[in-house]
Order: structure tokens, then sequence, then C-alpha cells
């Protein structure tokens, strides 16, 4: 009985035995599914084991639209509670565990692969390679990722949330102050996921490197391959920094090691410097890849040529640079003394002016261009004045001396929400319907789509700038009360009004899907937006090999200047095509790994012994392995490409796409 | 310059008048260090609030110019790589704007980490506050008082708080007075701050340390120094003394009233002792403040071993 005690949660409450009976029923669902219609070797086949990047990227994309319902729920739950004083919908331990899932959800679980979506489904194509470098580490980045998420997921049925904040500080993260299990899933499916993240980053970085086409030098790189490269870089830089301080906190937290405690010679301020030299460098993680999809979203719908391409490709390296020199913004008020403070404030009030020049960079864009106002534009053009506003805040927030007045209010909270959700969010939503057609052969509907903007951006305006005023007034962040005499009932209830807008919003965008997937024509061709880079230049749906011939690269817009001067995208000869392998091998490492995790965060330590050694094996056997891929031969591939319509030899296919 | 003021002055009305003509806290301001913070507030606000503009007004002129809608249909839109005034005027501006702000901020960051202006001569009052879960306690060595949960301070005398705690990183926040500074539990951090009209006033902490979090204010209550000395000789006449076992108890969690006492707890539980002001010195000096403005200059370098 003993041994079944601690996988009960400690405050079970309604809304919790609901939540489990839903997730036994969707999982018993989901698996008598998949047996009646016969599914699971399709599963197997086309997904599980794939290493294809195109349907890895799809995978991502899937999981961060889950969990963003899932920060959403979170995120409702807490205005809700906070939408007037005294309110008694959810009591301090509860919203504890809210915000803390929803920071760790929406940072790690939702923006994190929502951009390495578009890392997979987006880079490949647009540096004219037919995959990652490494395809099948691919697919292990994936699946630990989702195991990881999935492993944070069930903290709140089995044993208890995290309830420490996303940023986890000690000693509060420790035993003594937060005595359930729910700090050791932060720890370990932080840390499952990271290990995937901190591949990735290599991964990429060797593609962009490598694997670029004929022709594309760095400087000819589409704008959103470099922000990918760039963001890829401080992964690789920043990860490992993760890495160790959780492997300290769980060393703390499961064997007592005090690094992070105050007795035994334990420093909690280490924690948060680890912490913020990985969590600064993380924002722009996210944020690289944002402006990057802009880019190409503003350049299409203008018209018109990046403008400043140079200067955009040196602001972002200056961002990354500057990026790994603001942590201790962070803790301004830790008590480090005028110098420190002079020295972080100046570093992070720097970064403000590369990112200014993107801001006039993409405003000179559309500067005599011929601006088109699709869905992915009008996130585009909102994004503008609104990631304006979350700049200038966070230069204000840069001034240290003042940043004692605004440090854990409700002001830093609109701050971050102000650059995150106009700066990331707007650019995936903005991402996802731009790059829809081409995964999934039809476009969003457009109606839709423009509704789902407007509620999406007046339900964040009412929901966020009331937090500016509310903390100058002294709200303080992560109360899960406050009483009616502090004043701050009517700002938070605007801010509910507005979180219920955005709701909606995300539903708009759920229902889009549905009813463009039952509405939408299918005969969309190519390049439905009239778009500038190579990622248009094969066919819809995508082959699996990407192009049957390499493109030849000439300029930022490759396949722009092949529809308007008539360049030669594609010469020579179709050969045989070599791919790579589907393996099983990522998917149980993944799902070892995640056994591992769960037993780590229990203690159970024969089961954790048994599922590292497994890890190992796994590797090993790897080591062993003789698979050198596949060909397809160079007439299946003429067969295919002869399905889409147009026979391909060099005269037809340059005719056909300077006629596109 | 005026124009400026004038400036300055008609964005903090409004912000007073959004906000439903109630000042907001930190636009309050009850003393030097917050009055300080406050106006880089402003400044910072009106300095920013014309680049927003700036950036919208430029946005709509194209967007209502260069739309699709506007332009016959074979307009081809030029071929631009970009243009070396225009970068340079976009790299210039944020370059002197920021440049501006980081003088400011570092003044101000010498401002509010010393004594505050105007008190530079007089003996600080040295009160010593911890946190425990969910609770502050204040100690007032000079006087031999410590009180639960609630602040006496007088006007016109410079305050220098000795901040650490007994639990998790709590953040030591009276808005009207000044912004917050952290309290840790293996050091002791300082925060200087004066009062300068009597009033009563909010504090929290502000840093989030678990489930009584919410409630983990304290009220302060700034009074003229002979209304203080009263309040001493007071408690002097009525509270009881402060124990050992009884503030074992206090420091268990929980929320707790306002409470009174004679003589402190620093006597038999002395605050951390690696304490960001002294280098050489290994025990804490509650009393003397001689050594006080050579601490100072080495609290900066304690700090970055840190
Ligand atoms: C969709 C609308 C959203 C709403 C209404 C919302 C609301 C909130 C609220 C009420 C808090 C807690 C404030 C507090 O009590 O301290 C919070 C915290 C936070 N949110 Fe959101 N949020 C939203 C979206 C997002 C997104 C998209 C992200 C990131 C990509 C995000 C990241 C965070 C983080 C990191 C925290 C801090 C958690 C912590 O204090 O530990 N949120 N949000
Ligand atoms: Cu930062
Ligand atoms: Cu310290």
């Amino acid at each position: 009985m003993e041994f079944f005690q601690r996988f009960a949660i400690p405050h079970p409450s309604p809304a919790i035995y609901a939540s489990m009976v839903a997730i036994a029923l969707v999982s018993i669902g989901i698996v008598v599914g998949l047996t009646y219609f016969k599914k699971w070797g399709y599963l197997w086949r086309e997904w599980l084991t794939t290493v294809d990047h195109k349907k890895i990227g799809i995978m991502y994309l899937l999981s961060a639209l889950l969990m963003l319902f899932r920060g959403g729920a979170d995120a409702i739950m807490m205005r809700a509670q906070l939408a007037t004083p005294d309110a008694k919908l959810l009591d301090a331990q509860h919203y504890n565990e809210i915000f803390t899932t929803h920071g760790v959800v929406m940072i790690l679980f939702m923006a994190m692969p929502f951009i390495f979506a578009f890392f997979n489904l987006i880079v490949p194509l647009q540096i004219g390679a037919r995959d990652v470098a490494f395809p099948r580490l691919n697919a292990l980045s994936f699946w630990l990722f989702f195991v990881g998420a999935m492993l944070f997921n069930i903290s709140f049925v089995i044993g208890g949330s995290p309830d420490a904040g996303w940023t986890s500080y000690f000693p509060l993260a420790g035993n003594d102050f937060s005595t359930s299990v729910g700090t050791n899933y932060y720890m370990l499916a932080i840390q499952i996921s990271g290990i995937g993240s901190l591949m990735t980053g290599i991964n990429f970085c060797t593609t962009i490197i490598k694997m670029r086409a004929p022709g594309m030098t760095l400087m000819k790189m589409p704008m959103f391959t470099w922000s990918a490269f760039i963001a890829n870089i401080i992964v690789v830089f920043a990860f490992p920094v993760l890495t160790v301080a959780l492997i300290m906190g769980t060393a703390d937290r499961l064997f007592g090691a005090n690094f992070f405690t105050t007795s035994n010679g334990g420093m909690d301020m280490l924690w948060a410097n680890f912490f913020w030299v990985w969590g600064h460098p993380e924002v722009y993680i996210l944020i690289l890849p944002a402006f990057g999809l802009y880019s190409e979203i503003i350049s299409t719908f203008s018209g018109r040529n990046l403008f400043g391409y140079r200067a955009m490709v040196w602001s972002m390296i200056l961002i990354s640079l500057l990026s790994f020199l603001v942590w201790t913004h962070h803790f301004f008020t830790m008590g480090q003394g005028a110098l420190t403070n002079s020295i972080f404030s100046i570093t992070t009030m720097a970064i403000a002016v590369p990112t200014g020049v993107k801001i006039f960079n993409w405003l000179f864009t559309m500067w005599k261009g011929k601006i088109r106002f699709t869905t992915p534009m009008l996130y585009s053009i909102g994004f503008i004045p609104l990631f304006t506003i979350g700049g200038a805040t966070g230069v204000m927030l840069g001034m240290s001396a003042a940043d004692y007045q605004y440090h854990n209010t409700m002001f830093l909270v609109a701050h971050f929400h102000n650059t995150i959700i106009p700066g990331v969010v707007f650019a995936m939503l903005a991402g996802l319907t731009y790059y829809w057609p081409k995964f999934f052969g039809f476009m969003l509907n457009e109606k839709i789509g423009k509704l789902t903007f407007w509620l999406l951006t007046i339900g964040f305006v009412l929901a966020f700038f009331p937090m500016y005023l509310s903390g100058l007034d002294g709200q303080a962040r992560r109360m899960y009360t406050y009483s009616e005499a502090t004043g701050f009932g009517p700002l938070n209830m605007l801010s509910f009004v507005g979180a219920a807008l955005m709701a909606l919003a995300f539903l708009a965008i759920v229902y889009n899907i549905y009813y463009s997937y039952k509405n939408s024509p299918r005969n969309i061709g190519s390049d439905p937006w009239d778009a500038r880079s190579l990622e248009w230049a094969t066919h819809t749906p995508i082959p699996e090999y990407n192009f049957a011939r390499l493109p030849q690269v000439s300029s930022s817009q490759a396949f722009w200047d092949a529809k308007k001067k008539g360049h030669e995208l594609f010469k020579g000869e179709i050969k045989d095509i070599h791919m790579p392998n589907n393996s099983g091998v990522p998917f149980v490492m993944s799902c070892i790994f995640f056994v591992a995790g769960f037993s780590f965060v229990f203690a159970l330590w024969v089961p954790a012994v048994i599922a590292l050694i497994g890890v190992f094996v796994c590797m090993a056997l790897r080591s062993f392995e003789q698979d050198h891929g596949y060909h397809i031969h160079a007439k299946e591939v003429k067969e295919t490409e002869a399905k889409y319509g147009k026979v391909l030899n060099n005269e037809d296919r340059s005719r056909a796409t300077s006629r596109v | 310059m005026k124009i400026k003021l004038l400036f300055l002055l008609s964005i903090m009305t409004s912000v007073i008048f959004l906000s439903g003509c109630e000042p907001l806290l930190v636009f309050d301001p009850k003393g030097p260090q917050a009055e300080r913070q406050a106006s880089d507030i402003i400044l910072s606000i009106g300095i920013m609030s014309v680049i927003v503009i700036v950036v919208m007004v430029i946005l709509a002129y194209i967007l209502i110019k260069y739309r699709a809608s506007n332009q016959p249909d074979n307009y081809e839109p030029p071929h631009i790589e970009g243009n070396h005034l225009v970068e340079a005027i976009c790299v210039g501006i944020p370059v002197l704007i920021v440049a501006y702000l980081s003088l400011v901020s570092v003044q101000s960051n010498y401002i509010v980490e010393s004594a505050p202006v105007g008190y530079e001569e007089q003996e600080p009052l040295v009160v010593y506050a911890s946190s425990s879960d969910w609770k502050w306690h204040f100690s007032y060595p000079e006087q031999g008082i410590e009180t639960v949960n609630y602040l006496y301070v007088p006007t016109d005398r410079p305050l220098e708080f000795k901040l650490y705690s007994y639990g998790p990183i709590t953040s030591f926040w009276i808005p009207q007075l000044g912004g917050q500074k952290y309290a840790m539990s293996d050091m002791v951090t300082t925060l200087h701050l004066a009062a300068d009209e009597p009033g009563e006033m909010l504090g929290r902490n502000a840093n989030f340390s678990g489930k009584g979090f919410a409630e983990n204010t304290f009220n302060v209550t700034a009074m003229s120094q002979a209304d203080f000395d009263d309040w001493v000789k007071e408690v002097h006449e009525t509270a009881e003394p402060l124990t050992e076992t009884e503030f074992q108890e206090l420091l268990e969690p929980g929320h707790l009233g306002q409470m009174t006492y004679t003589g402190t707890h620093l006597e038999f539980s002395p605050a951390p002792e690696h304490n960001h002001s002294t280098t050489n010195e290994s025990e804490v000096e509650y009393t003397d403040h001689s050594s006080h403005d050579q601490n100072q200059t080495n609290e900066e370098n304690e700090h970055s071993a840190h």
C-alpha cells in the first residue's frame, strides 16, 4: 500500500479527477480506434519509425498545437481565478502548480517544438537539400522531446505537479520546501527533452553548413535559414548549461547533494545564474526563427526583396552574442551592487539596437512594395507595433534602478507576454497559415483566418496591457489572490475578458483546420502565394526526396529569380537518389528514456538502472549496425515526377518554372 | 526642456487618469529612492512612447500608400538592396537613445544603492528585515525591539534595511519608498530607503515563496521621529521579551498577525555570516555602524565572487 501511496496526487480536486477520467478515456479510445481501423501498421511504418524531416516536422507541429491547448487551459484558469478579488476557484497550491506548468509547457513544450517544427519543415527545402544531416538523430530528437513532454504532463495525475515556478529557484525547489515529486518531474522531463533539443541544434548547424544547394553561399541563404542557423548555434552553447544545472538539481533532490541548498556550502544563487545563462539565450532561440518567418512572409506579401539583407544578418549575429551577456538582468535585485547592475543594464539595453534595425528593415521592405493583406501578412503587420511596445518595455526593464520597482510584478508578466505572443506565437500562426498549403495540399480559409487574427490581437491587448498598470500599482506576479482593498479588481477582470477572447481565437484555429479540410479546393499548384524561396520550387505535396534534382542557386531568393529572370534552377539529369531507412530505434529508445525518467522521479532504482542499461544497449547496437539506406532509382523518380503532371527534362522544367 | 517636461507631465497624468484617478503606487512616491525610480520610469515611458509612435506612423503610412489595391495591376515593386544613409539613421538614433538611457540608468544605480539624497549626513536607522514562511520579522537593534508583519519608521531619517531569509528567497518591497531587494538565507543584502512624509504604506514579499506567498505582506507606517521615539518607549513598557523558543515557534510555516517584542532575535539567532558588506570581520555587527561607509565599497567585490 505504501508503495502505491507515493503515486497519489497530494492535492486532489474534482477537476483533476475529471482530467484523469478524460485521459483514460482518450487513451482507450485511441487504442480501440487504431485496432478497429487496423492502423497500427500504418502508424508504425509511416510515423513512429519515420526519419523524413517533413513528417517529423508535422509531428512537432501537432504536439505544439496540443500543448498550446494544455498551456492555454492553464492560462484561462489563472485568469479566471484572478478576475475578481478573493476568488475561490483555485486554492494557493493549485494556482502555484498551474502557473508553473503553464510556464514550462508554453516555453519548452509549445514554443520550442513549434520552432523545431519549422526548422524541420522548411530548412532542408529552403537550402535545397533532401533531408537533414542526421535523419535518424532527428527522429531521436523528436521522440525525446515528445516523451519528455508526456512525462511532464502526467505529473498532474500521478504524484503531483511541480509548484516552484518555471524558474524553479532553489531553495524553494529543494526537498525542504517542495515536498511532492513535482519538481523531480520538472528536472527529469526537461532534461530528457533538453537532450533532444541539443541534438537538434547540432543536427541543424551541420545541415546548414554542409548541405546547402550548389551556389548557395552563406550570404545567399534565405533569411529563415539564417535565423535557424543562429538559433541552433545558440542552442548548442546554451543547452549544455541547462543540462548541467538540471543534473545538479536532480542530485540535490534525489541524493541530497547540496549544490543549491543553503547549508553545507550550497549556493542558491548559483541555480539562478545557471538557469538564466540558459534562460535568456533561450528566449532568443525562440524569437530569432520567428523573425526569420516574418522576414519571409513580409517579403513575399510585399512583392519585394528583403531590405537590408546584410544588416538583418549582422543584427541577428549581434543579438545572439549579446544574448549571452545579459542574464543577470533577471536578478538585478540580488544585491550585487551598482557596478554589476550598470554593466548588465547597458548590455541589456544594447540589444534594442540590433532589434530596432530589424523592425526598420521590415518597414522598409514594405516600402514601395505591393502589399497583400493575407492572414500570414496580417500577423506580421500586427507583430510590428505590438512587438515594438514589448521591446520598449524591455528597455524600461533594462534600467536596473527602475527594475527594482518592476521586478517580480505583473509589469514584467505583461512585458514578456508582449514580446513572446506577438513575437513567437503570432509568428508560429503566421507560419502555420503560410506553409499549410505546402504540407497539406490545401489552403486554410482566409475569412476565418482573419477573424482569428482580430480576436487574438484584441484579446491580447485586453489581456495584457492592464497588467502594466496593475504591476505599477503593486500587484506582484504569482499571487493567487488579492483583496478588494488593493483595487486590482477591475484591471484583472479586463484581463480575463481578453484571455477569453484569445481562447476563442485558438478554438477558431481548430475550426479553420476542420472547415478548410472539408471545403478547400485541392488544386492549388506548388506556389499558391507567389513566393520567393526554394521551398516553393518543389511540388505539392512534396515528394519524399524533396527535389528530383538539386537546385542551382545564385541569389537569396533563387525561386523568385527563376520565375522572373528565367534563371535555371534544375539542371542536369535525374540520377538515383540515396535515402535513409526508417528506424524504430529512436522511438523505442525514447520510450526507454521515459521509463528511466519516470523511475527516477519516484526513486525506483531497479527499473531506473535497467532502463539506463537499455539506453546504452540501444546505442551500442547502433554502433554495430550496418545500415546504408536505400536508393530510389532514376526511373522511379521520373515516374513520380511525371505523375505530378510535368515531364522533367531540362527544357520543359526551366520553361515551367519561368511560367509559374 | 519645457516641452519635454510638459510631455512627461501629460504622460504622467494620463497614466494616473487611466488607473481611475488614484495614482499607481509606484507613481506615488513617499521617499527619495522611490522618487528617483518614478522619474526614471516616467522618463523612459516618454522616450519609448515617441519611438512606438514613430514606428506606428511609418507603418500606417506605408500600409496605406503601398497596399496592393491602391496600385495598378502591372506595378512591379523595385529591387532595393538597402540604403546606407537610411541604415545609418536606423542604427544611429537608437544608439543615441540607448546611450542616454544608459547614462541615466548608471547614475540611478549609484543613487539607489547608497544613502538617499539629502540624507547623507545622518546616521541611518538600521532595521534587520528577515522573512520566514510567510512572515516578516523586523529587528531594531538600536532600539532593542522586534516586530512581526509591521514596520514603524521615522520620517526624515535614512533607513538601512539588512535583508535575509529563514527559507526560500524572498524580496522586500515597499513600492512607495523604493524598489525591492532579495532576502536570501545564506547572506545579507542591504537596501537604503528613506521616508519623506508620514503615512501608511503597503509592503510585501515580491518573490514567490510557496503556498502562503500571496498573503506575505506587511504594513509600513512612517511617523515623525518624536512619535517613533514614543512608540519605542511604549513597546519597552508593554511588550514581552522575545525568547529563543518563542522565536522558533514564530518561524513555523503559517501566517501570523502583527506582534511586538522587546529584544531582538539577533542575539541568539544572528544574521547569516556571509554578509555582503563585510570582508574580514566574521562576526556580525548590528550595533556598530562606524565601518558602514567603507563597507559599502567592499560590497561590489564581495558580490562579483558570488
Ligand atoms: C494565451 C494567452 C496567455 C495567457 C492568458 C497567459 C496568462 C498568464 C498568467 C496569468 C501567468 C501567471 C502570472 C502570475 O501569476 O505570475 C502567466 C505566466 C507565464 N506565462 Fe503566460 N499566458 C498566455 C500565454 C503564454 C505564452 C504563449 C507563453 C510562452 C510562449 C507564456 C509564458 C508564460 C511564462 C513563462 C509565465 C511565467 C510562469 C511563472 O511565473 O513561473 N504564456 N501567463
Ligand atoms: Cu533575459
Ligand atoms: Cu547574494
